[in-house]
């Protein structure tokens, strides 16, 4: 199928979603509307409250906030889990003794955490960073201890018998290796660092987009409910894209499923 | 030839199992590498030729036995060797260049002249125009190539190669070979060379060590191959003298193939 195909496809689907929107909401199918304005606004209204947001320019505020609030979390949750992913891999004793904490840590719903969060670090940004790098932490952290252990023994005798010291192999060999299962695992742990930000914000905030819907669904605007999620959803795939450029930057060297070569 | 390069002394090799049984791989081996010499190594699957190479490489501490490398004792790594291993061992993160380079640059050679050097071994192994691929663009015979320019811009006064030249098909094995005598024929380091193909370890060294089958396997027979040199591997396969040396020597191993054949099968029903 040639790509331009495809593309006319995928936004038939959109079309046809949204039309099907459109007229279930605003004519009725024997006397009855099937999609009652009050639950499910309708497409028109939506859009023209996406437009009024960006016109009037309220929402580059909130976005610029989940934005920051995201990369926030990303970066902190990322740098401690590389560190401690590195420590523990390289510490097996330290590994064990935290083993079952690790465990029941990464298994507590992060949800629940928020109300905490909100507590110690205020409604500010910093009670959403915490949400986010706590979800962030756990998959870099996982992937860089696999990464640092799963190093071939072939390519690690070979540092070796190349005259690589301790920290050389670090450099040369560890390092790599944990950063490419890192990177590997970049599309999710983005995603979490947004989820982190806009349901940190919806439990609580002043500002970002968590806090428009929450706002919007509270006087019952459901307009303004599905505005924001489009908008959400927009900024998502932005930010999707920008990591799948960098990921072609910084994983060349791995080959993909289409040059399979021996 | 006087001084020898790797001599092993009684070594043996043990492992302990997982169950706490002690498992010997090689039993009181005796060999020795002359400077300039090229050994091979030959014996059926499973009798623990590779051990011995890592034993000389000093990744394994022998149970029994000593390990002497130019006459002193190997304590820890054998940082005189360079090792060519069997399965992938090129970073793949690195670029063919970067590969080659790194021996270099660990030592503390500055980048430029590192690079430099390596884009020169690159050329003599044929890959000067693939500096820039990453080891999973290339082919295997092709990345056989950049591992053995990572291993020889180091200069190690010993060479350890374990079936360097396995994984590969029939035709590029025969050109690797080549490449092989062409390069150590310029400076002559010592060679051991691990292989379970006899007809490779004929054609290309000057002396060929029998192994018997594992566990507990011995060295049972050294052979000198005095085919002229420079060889052609192509054509040596012709010479008669080849055919003669490789008989007698096939006579010997054939017992320990089948041997070695029968307890993998009998491990395999247990």
């Amino acid at each position: 199928m040639s790509r331009l195909t495809l593309l006319s496809l995928q936004l038939l689907v959109a079309v046809v979603a949204i039309v099907l929107w459109q007229v279930l909401s605003t004519v009725p199918v024997f006397g009855k509307i099937l999609l009652p304005p009050f639950f499910f606004s309708n497409p028109v209204d939506v859009f023209s409250q996406i437009v009024k947001w960006f016109a009037s320019g309220v929402i580059w505020k909130h976005l610029w906030i989940t934005l920051w609030e995201s990369i926030l979390a990303f970066v902190i949750g990322s740098l401690g889990g590389v560190l401690v992913g590195f420590w523990f891999a390289r510490q097996p004793l330290v590994a064990a003794v935290f083993d079952p904490y690790v465990k029941m840590v990464n298994a507590l719903p992060r949800v629940v955490l928020a109300p905490i969060f909100a507590l110690w670090l205020g409604l500010g940004i910093w009670s959403k960073v915490a949400l986010g790098v706590t979800l962030v932490f756990f998959i870099v952290f996982f992937n860089v201890y696999q990464g640092v252990k799963e190093v071939s023994r072939t390519v690690l005798d070979n540092g070796r018998m190349l005259g690589m010291s301790e920290q050389q192999l670090m450099r040369h060999v560890y390092w790599p290796s944990a950063l490419s299962w890192m990177f590997s695992s970049l599309h999710t742990s983005v995603g979490f660092a947004v989820v982190g930000a806009v349901v940190g914000e919806y439990l609580g905030s002043a500002a970002g987009l968590g806090y428009l819907i929450q706002q919007a669904e509270g006087v019952f605007d459901v307009a303004g409910v599905f505005a924001g999620m489009f908008v959400l959803s927009a900024f998502v795939l932005l930010i999707d894209m920008g990591v799948t450029m960098v990921e072609r930057r910084l994983l060349v060297w791995r080959p993909t499923a289409a040059d399979g070569r021996g | 030839m006087t001084t020898t390069a790797v001599a092993l002394e009684d070594t043996k090799v043990a492992f302990r199992l997982g169950d706490g049984r002690v498992y010997t791989a090689v039993e009181e081996a005796q060999l020795t590498v002359g400077q300039g010499e090229f050994v091979a190594i030959v014996g059926p699957t499973g009798c623990g030729k590779s051990t011995l190479l890592n034993v000389a490489a000093g990744l394994l501490k022998p149970a029994a036995g000593s390990v002497k490398v130019f006459d002193r004792p190997l304590a820890s790594l054998n940082r005189d060797a360079g090792y060519l291993f069997q399965a992938d061992a090129l970073f793949p993160w690195k670029t063919a260049i970067d590969n080659v380079a790194i021996g270099l640059e660990i030592k503390g050679t500055p980048r430029p002249e590192a690079l430099a050097r390596a884009q020169k071994w690159l050329t003599s192994v044929g890959l000067g125009a693939f500096a820039n691929r990453y080891p999973h663009m290339l082919s295997g015979g092709q990345r056989k190539r950049v591992a053995l320019a990572q291993v020889l811009i180091r200069d190690p006064k010993i060479l350890l190669m374990d079936e360097p030249f396995g994984p590969l098909d029939a035709q590029t094995r025969q050109v690797m070979g080549n490449l092989l005598l062409e390069l150590w024929s310029a400076d002559r380091k010592a060679v051991l060379f691990v292989t379970h193909d006899l007809e490779e370890a004929i054609a290309l060294a000057d002396r060929v060590v029998i192994m018997s089958a594992g566990p507990s396997s011995r060295i049972i027979g050294d052979w000198r191959v005095e085919l002229a040199r420079p060889r052609d591997i192509f054509e040596v396969r012709l010479d008669k003298e080849f055919h003669a040396l490789h008989r007698e020597i096939w006579s010997v191993l054939k017992d320990e193939v089948m041997k070695g054949y029968a307890q993998s099968t009998q491990a395999e029903a247990v």
